[in-house]
Formats: structure tokens, C-alpha cells, sequence
């Protein structure tokens, strides 16, 4: 049994090492959210400063983690871009660029949340709320819900006509202080505030009434239907 | 040290294939869970490679992966017997830790020294952390959305910590070309397990000992 003995000598620490990794993995989940949000308030002013671009490298926090669901998105000008309104309405409008900027602007400083869990605090946006041009277009009676269309050819969203009127959802021209970069789904975006952030669709090209929701993207792909962000 | 004799063999046999394959299953699932990671991290990436839904299914799946050959491998006596001496720390192993000269080969050093040992727990508590907080964030029924974020918050520390460690385990591992024929092969050359492993080449070349078996008067 010398074999045995060799092996059973000592203490068990790798089983304590697992164990003390087990914990502070607990412990990180449940308070993760704190040290996470602590970490970004204060590294925030910093890293917006980093020429290197090193911090954002690290998991501190606040960052946007960019999804992008086709091969290559393709980029809309000012000039390229326009935005219709159509499905079940009395009228189809088609807006520009400086059509929408020439509408009353709505500004807010508002987190985005990702249903994952990342999120980013105190996002500024500005754009014009989605009842604005619901209204030019003038729904009929048979609609009850809107569908988002992406130019990136493959992502939709939806959500009720009802949703979509509430002062927080923006047609966002405007993200983190200047034009919506490509990147987060420029030239125009949506940001619907009180929602998991797979309903703000990015590179907005379409805006349709329909009878009834259709699910979308990430909700064919398990998401949640309901959105709405509960703590 | 024990002579080179014609009695002790030219090279011993040190990973049994239970062992070797199921380093080379964690280690492929591993290099691409890293792989996908960095594009699903990533912005500049994720935006030029795009099919985010694709990469995350491969990314999810090959984690949910990661401890299917060890489960499998417990079937093997000689895997479980290696992970007992894992486990193990003995006095020798902590005076190995602190010692600057370790690598002399004053401190007789078993099958495993004490950073291999070091390595193995900490890559499976981190393989069970990521795959918990892995869990957390893809199914977000399971948890309310602070514990959510906070397995997001974990999930990002554990795997850049654990993308450390692969880093020192790959170093280490570049850097002795017989310890990675053990890994490939399953045997070592006999001077190199006395050298680095003394304890455990004595263990089985030492021809066996009968007072050992007799329990102490």
C-alpha cells in the first residue's frame, strides 16, 4: 500500500483551492453588481481620457460590448440614409437624416442594459421620440404593434403600440454626445430606456405597423418576449 | 539519486492515455472558447466578424463541454489516482513554493510539483466558476438581472485570470520539450524524471521494497 500512502499524504488543498475559487465566484455574482458599477463610476473619468485605449481592454464595468449578428453591416450616410414609416398607416413616410434632426429633439441620460447582465450607466442620447413619427404617419385602427427593421438585413424587434408611444423610446440620432457611430448602429438607432437593450435595434432602416407582434431576432433565439427591465 | 543501471529503464512511463486525451480534449475546447471569447469581447472584432449568434452558440457549447472528459476520465484508475496526487499538498510542497532554489532539485519533488499542483486546482475552479457565471448570463430565467450582472462581472475576471494562468502553464510548457513528450507520448526519459521528479522516478524504479509493507513495530 506504499503507493496509496504517497498519494493520500499531505492535506487536500487543491479541493480547498476549488472550494475558495467556488466562493469568490458566489460571493462575485451576488455582489458583483456593486464592485462592477463602483468601478466604472471611478475609472469612467479615466478611461475617457486613455489615449492608450488599455482600459477599456479590462473587464472594469461600464463598457458596450458590440454584437453584430450578419457578416458586415453595410455604412449609411447622411446623405444615403433614409428611415420609412409604412405597414398599416395612412400615410408612408420616408425621412432623412435632416428630416429628423429638423423635429423636436428629446434628450436623456439613461443606462443601457443588456439582458446578459453588462450594462452601461448614464448613457446620453438624443433623438426624437418614436410617437413623433408614429404620429406623421398616422396609425389605423387595425394596429396594435410596431416592427423595427435593421439595414443589416437579418435583425427585427417588435414591440406594442402601446410601448412604442411611452416618451422614452428614441429614434436616437445622437449617442455618448455626438452622432450615433457605425459601430453602435449609426447614423440612426433606436433606445428604448425601460427595456432590455436586444429592443434598441441598431442601423434602424424600417418602422412597420402591424396587426399583432412578431418576435424578434434574439427572441426566436431564447430572449425573453417581455422586455421590460426588471431589478 | 538512483544510478542508470541496466536495471532501471531508459524512459518511464508517466500519463496513461485516459490522462493524455483528456488533456488534449480540455485543451482544444479551451483554445477555442479563448478564440471565440476574444470576438464576442472584442468590439473592433465582433463588429468586423459579425454572426454574433453563431460564435456564442460554438463559445456556450464548447464550455458546457469543458468537464465531459474529466467526468468521463474518472472511469480511469490511473486518472483518479493523478488527481489524488493533485489534491495533495505535503510539507515539501509548500518549501518548494518558497524556495527560490526549487528548481535545483534539492527538494525531492513527487509526480507533480507543487505549481503543477497549483495549476490543476486552480484551472478546475475556474473551469467550474466560468461554467456557473457562464450559465447565469446565457439563461437569463435563472437569476434576477444584479446576479446577472454580477456572473457577467465574474465571467470577465475568472476567464481574463484564467487566460493568465494557460499563458504561465504554456510558458512552462514550451520551455521543456520532455515534459511535453510526456504529455504526448505518455513516457519520460529516465534522467529527466530524476531530475525535475526524483521522488516519484525513485517511486517507480525502486524495485520493490518488503519492509514497506510490514506495519511499523
Amino acid at each position: 500500500m506504499a503507493g496509496k500512502d504517497r498519494e493520500n499524504a499531505g492535506t487536500p488543498v487543491g479541493r480547498r483551492v476549488v472550494l475558495a475559487l467556488l466562493a469568490v465566484g458566489g460571493l462575485g455574482v451576488i455582489g458583483g453588481s456593486r464592485v462592477s458599477d463602483g468601478l466604472a463610476r471611478l475609472l469612467a473619468p479615466l478611461e475617457s481620457r486613455d489615449p492608450t485605449g488599455l482600459i477599456a481592454l479590462f473587464p472594469l464595468g461600464s463598457a458596450f460590448r458590440f454584437y453584430s449578428v450578419t457578416g458586415s453591416v453595410p455604412t449609411r450616410t447622411a446623405e444615403s440614409y433614409r428611415l420609412t414609416v409604412s405597414g398599416l398607416v395612412e400615410h408612408v413616410e420616408t425621412f432623412r437624416i435632416a428630416d429628423l434632426e429638423a423635429m423636436p429633439q428629446t434628450k436623456l441620460v439613461d443606462d443601457f442594459q443588456c439582458v446578459t447582465g453588462w450594462r452601461v450607466l448614464g448613457v446620453q442620447w438624443a433623438g426624437v421620440r418614436l410617437s413623433e413619427l408614429l404620429d406623421r404617419a398616422g396609425p389605423m385602427p387595425a394596429a396594435t404593434a410596431v416592427r423595427f427593421y435593421s439595414f443589416d438585413g437579418t435583425y427585427t424587434e417588435s414591440m406594442t403600440l402601446q410601448e412604442a408611444r411611452r416618451p422614452d423610446v428614441l429614434v436616437a440620432l445622437q449617442m455618448l454626445g455626438s452622432a450615433v457611430t457605425h459601430e453602435h448602429g449609426g447614423p440612426v438607432r433606436m433606445y428604448a430606456a425601460s427595456m432590455y437593450g436586444y429592443k434598441s435595434i441598431k442601423w434602424l432602416s424600417r418602422i412597420e405597423l402591424t396587426h399583432g407582434e412578431q418576435l424578434g431576432y434574439w427572441e426566436t433565439r431564447g430572449y425573453p418576449h417581455d422586455a421590460t427591465i426588471r431589478n | 539519486m538512483t544510478p542508470h543501471t541496466d536495471a532501471t529503464p531508459a524512459r518511464l512511463h508517466r500519463f496513461s492515455r485516459a490522462e493524455r486525451m483528456v488533456h488534449r480534449a480540455i485543451a482544444v475546447l479551451t483554445i477555442v472558447c479563448i478564440i471565440t471569447a476574444v470576438i464576442l469581447y472584442n468590439g473592433a472584432i465582433e463588429i468586423r466578424i459579425g454572426h454574433r449568434r453563431v460564435i456564442e452558440l460554438v463559445h456556450v457549447y464548447c464550455g458546457f463541454a469543458l468537464p465531459v472528459p474529466v467526468l468521463i476520465a474518472l472511469i480511469s484508475a490511473a486518472y483518479r489516482a493523478d488527481l489524488r496526487r493533485l489534491n495533495r499538498f505535503t510539507s515539501a510542497d509548500w518549501r518548494w513554493l518558497r524556495s527560490r532554489q526549487r528548481r535545483d532539485g534539492s527538494i525531492r519533488v513527487g509526480k507533480f510539483n507543487a505549481g503543477q499542483k497549483l495549476n490543476a486546482s486552480l484551472s478546475a475552479g475556474a473551469i467550474l466558476v466560468l461554467l456557473g457565471s457562464g450559465l447565469i448570463v446565457n439563461f437569463p430565467d435563472l437569476a434576477r438581472l444584479s446576479w446577472r450582472t454580477g456572473a457577467t462581472f465574474v465571467h470577465d475576471w475568472f476567464a481574463l485570470g484564467f487566460g493568465l494562468l494557460i499563458l504561465g502553464h504554456l510558458t512552462k510548457a514550451i520551455k521543456d520539450a520532455e515534459a511535453r513528450r510526456g504529455m504526448r507520448t505518455g513516457t519520460v526519459s529516465t534522467g529527466w524524471a530524476q531530475t525535475e521528479h526524483a521522488a516519484w522516478a525513485d517511486e517507480i524504479t525502486a524495485p520493490p521494497d518488503p519492509t514497506e509493507d510490514t506495519p511499523p513495530a
